[in-house]
């Protein structure tokens, strides 16, 4: 084999993933021309639809909250070397969690609830990662199948539990009760104001704060903690890393619960921040959108922030695309997300070996120049 | 008597909701035993449902549409071949990506054909597939124990089910006693030594996916053309990953895959049924629970507490020729 020269590290995590990208923008405007649509029109929509007033804003950043939670949980337990399909459903859980705790400990003043709320996301979330990732780490059940079974099961069980036990007397919708007023997370809108600083109103709550500390605290975790280490090494080979004396298992357990948490956080976004009261499918895909948030980002949580904030970005546009054009619904959003999982994720090699060889051919180039 | 109807009514419901699963689950047996992982299973079927119910409305002829559906989700295998054969790429994402992929490009595509809200417009009779009625069902008909059974039971329904259920001999067949089966096999659990042997893993894998994808736009075809009569906007509902479940229920091997489809297709029969039944002693059942029944019984599957399931040794991972 002839001599290959290894890619710089802005090619490999910067112009291979924008090349990808770009990809699957321009099948995904092919898409648009294909129903007859026009798609410099479509992209000028979803730009102004995401930024183009102040209102927007706020909701572009209230989805990539959820979407910096879920594309952390799948990073982490990534590190690891497992496929967590099950954010969807961990999330689910932890928002059972959370209703439990804002209905049921409604008499706690806001400032406990604060960390009761957000303890018993995290203890709801990570408990539903926990048998999956048990029964990878002890019994060898494939993490990615248990993962999804584990999804449809939450998914039957908080049906169940929404139309039997939280349903109020008397209501015909599946949704639990409302949280009462004081006990919600504040809108950012509103600590704006109190400092002073008028905000057009919008979703975004306080958990968009959580989310950027979470990506700070999972970096510092992965990076330049003993557990991040040994959980990469586990991840990148876990024979290598029994004989140096870590335990496969108990990582994988470490790593599939703090993704569990992290997919919970999600929850709080929605049932504390946003909805007030548990709905029927809150999720609604943000979980598997994680997946391609992750990919995108390379695992690392500055590239997840930086993904997130694109799928915001494509959801809250997407909404404004569906109002002004009729024949374009929400779904192009969805196959949006499904070209960017299939380029950037499935595909991520596709490009490699040719931009190597460029390169490879670029510097051999060079490097004959400099000794000339 | 009333009894033996109810069962007799039962079995009959289940053959009809484990249709779909069966192919499906082969379609994955097929993909995964070359040593590709197929969760794309609910986005082809999917695809294969929108096709088929898509071309079936314009051509007035559901075989038409069953062509359709089938050349849909052979492409959808091939894109998924591509990523993950050829470029190497995860296969559990390719199968993520082309799942979110259907989701949405059935509906866009339907609202930009039909304007009805991502449905396909209603067929007629002569667009679907119709029940087949078996030579001298209807004389034994009021014949006991014996007419309930041919009638109701084994004639009477369209010829999708019973392809469905010779296609497990079939797949049998061809995975144990041909040299194709053998080479499949083969590629799943030691691609090395296929190419030791002169044996193109690549290309294999390719056929395998083929197969699978023929397999699933049956399936898909099935729900929009002959259980039903439109496409409705995700009207799989996770029927893929049922399928999927039977799969590896079944340990990858058809005709316990079989047995798994027949199960979860009767719980799904029985949870309809039940829906608001309260039976003696036990109360209300809940409905969730009985759906739940599936997933619940693979995860134990997994963990090994009912015989253990081994997957294909190169299950997941792309062949790298050495260099």
């Amino acid at each position: 084999m002839s001599t290959t020269v290894q890619l710089p590290r802005w090619i490999d995590v910067g112009a291979l993933p924008l090349l990808n990208l770009l990809l699957a923008l321009v099948v995904s405007g092919l898409v648009v021309l294909a129903i007859g649509e026009n798609p410099a029109e479509v992209v000028e929509i979803l730009l102004y639809g995401a930024f183009g007033y102040e209102e927007a804003w706020g909701y572009t950043l209230y989805y990539t909250t959820n979407f910096i939670f879920t594309g952390l949980a799948f990073a982490v337990a990534f590190h690891c070397g497992l496929f967590n399909i099950g954010a969807e459903g961990q999330a689910y859980v932890g928002g059972l969690g959370v209703t439990i705790a804002a209905l049921y400990l409604d008499f706690l003043p806001f400032p406990i609830m604060l960390i009761v709320s957000m303890l018993a996301a995290m203890i709801f979330g990570a408990a539903w990662a926990y048998i999956p990732a048990y029964l990878q780490a002890r019994r060898g059940s494939h993490v990615v199948i248990t993962t999804i079974m584990f999804n449809f099961i939450a998914s039957s069980l908080m049906v169940y539990l929404l139309v039997n036990v939280f349903r109020p007397q008397g209501s015909m919708s599946p949704e639990s009760e409302q949280i009462a007023d004081h006990l919600r997370l504040p809108f950012i809108h509103d600590m704006a104001a109190s400092f002073g600083i008028e905000m057009a109103s919008s979703p975004l709550n306080l958990s968009f704060v959580y989310a950027i500390a979470a990506s700070i605290l999972i970096w510092m975790f992965i990076w330049h903690t003993r557990w991040g280490y040994a959980i990469r090494t586990v991840g990148a080979n876990a024979v290598a890393a029994t004989y140096a004396g870590l335990e496969p298992g108990r990582y994988i357990i470490i790593a599939m619960m703090i993704s569990g948490v992290l997919s919970s956080f999600m929850a709080l976004n929605e049932v504390m921040g946003v909805q007030h009261r548990l709905l029927i499918d809150f999720t609604a895909g943000y979980g598997f959108v994680g997946i391609a948030v992750a990919l995108m980002g390379r695992n690392h949580p500055f590239g997840i922030f930086l993904a997130a904030l694109l799928f915001g970005m494509l959801y809250q546009g997407g909404a404004e695309l569906s109002f002004e054009i009729p024949t374009i619904s929400n779904d192009m959003v969805v196959v949006i997300q499904g070209l960017v999982i299939l380029f950037t994720g499935a595909m991520e090699h596709m490009f490699r070996p040719r931009v190597t060889k460029i390169y490879t051919a670029w510097r051999l180039r060079r490097d004959a120049q400099e000794a000339a | 008597m009333e009894n033996f109807e109810l069962i007799i009514l039962l079995l009959d419901a289940t053959l009809r909701t484990s249709t779909p699963l069966i192919l499906a689950a082969l379609a994955g047996m097929f993909s995964e035993r070359s040593g590709t992982i197929n969760l794309a299973l609910e986005g082809m079927m999917l695809g294969g449902a929108f096709s088929a119910a898509a071309v079936a409305f314009y051509a007035g002829n559901p075989w038409v549409g069953l062509l359709a559906a089938i050349a849909t989700t052979i492409g959808l295998s091939l894109l998924h071949g591509f990523a993950c054969i050829t470029h190497k790429g995860n296969q559990v994402v390719s199968g993520m990506a082309i799942n979110i992929l259907m989701s949405g490009l059935t509906a866009l595509v339907g609202i930009a054909l039909f304007a009805q809200g991502g449905k396909t417009p209603a067929l007629d009779k002569a667009s679907r597939f119709q029940p087949i009625t078996f030579p001298g069902a209807e004389a034994v008909k009021d014949v006991p124990i014996i007419g309930p059974i041919y009638f109701e039971l084994l004639s009477g329904h369209n010829i999708l089910v019973y392809i469905a259920f010779l296609a497990v001999p079939a797949a049998w067949w061809v995975m144990y006693r041909t040299r194709f089966g053998l080479r499949l096999r083969a590629v799943g659990e030691n691609p090395g030594a296929v190419d030791t042997a002169g044996i193109g893993v690549v290309a294999m894998r390719y056929r395998a996916v083929v197969c699978s994808g023929i397999l699933v736009g049956m399936s898909g075809a099935y729900l929009s053309t002959a259980q039903g009569a439109s496409f409705l906007q995700d009207m799989t509902a996770g029927k893929g990953y049922i399928a999927l479940a039977a799969m590896v229920f079944g340990k990858w091997r058809p005709f316990p895959t079989l047995a798994a489809c027949l199960l979860f297709g009767f719980l799904d029969a029985a949870a309809t049924r039940l829906q608001g039944v309260i039976l003696p002693g036990i109360g209300e059942v809940p409905v969730q629970l009985v759906q739940a029944l599936p997933y619940v019984l693979t995860v134990i599957l997994l963990a090994g507490f009912i015989g253990r399931a081994i997957p294909p040794k190169a299950l997941g991972r792309p062949y790298v020729k050495e260099r």
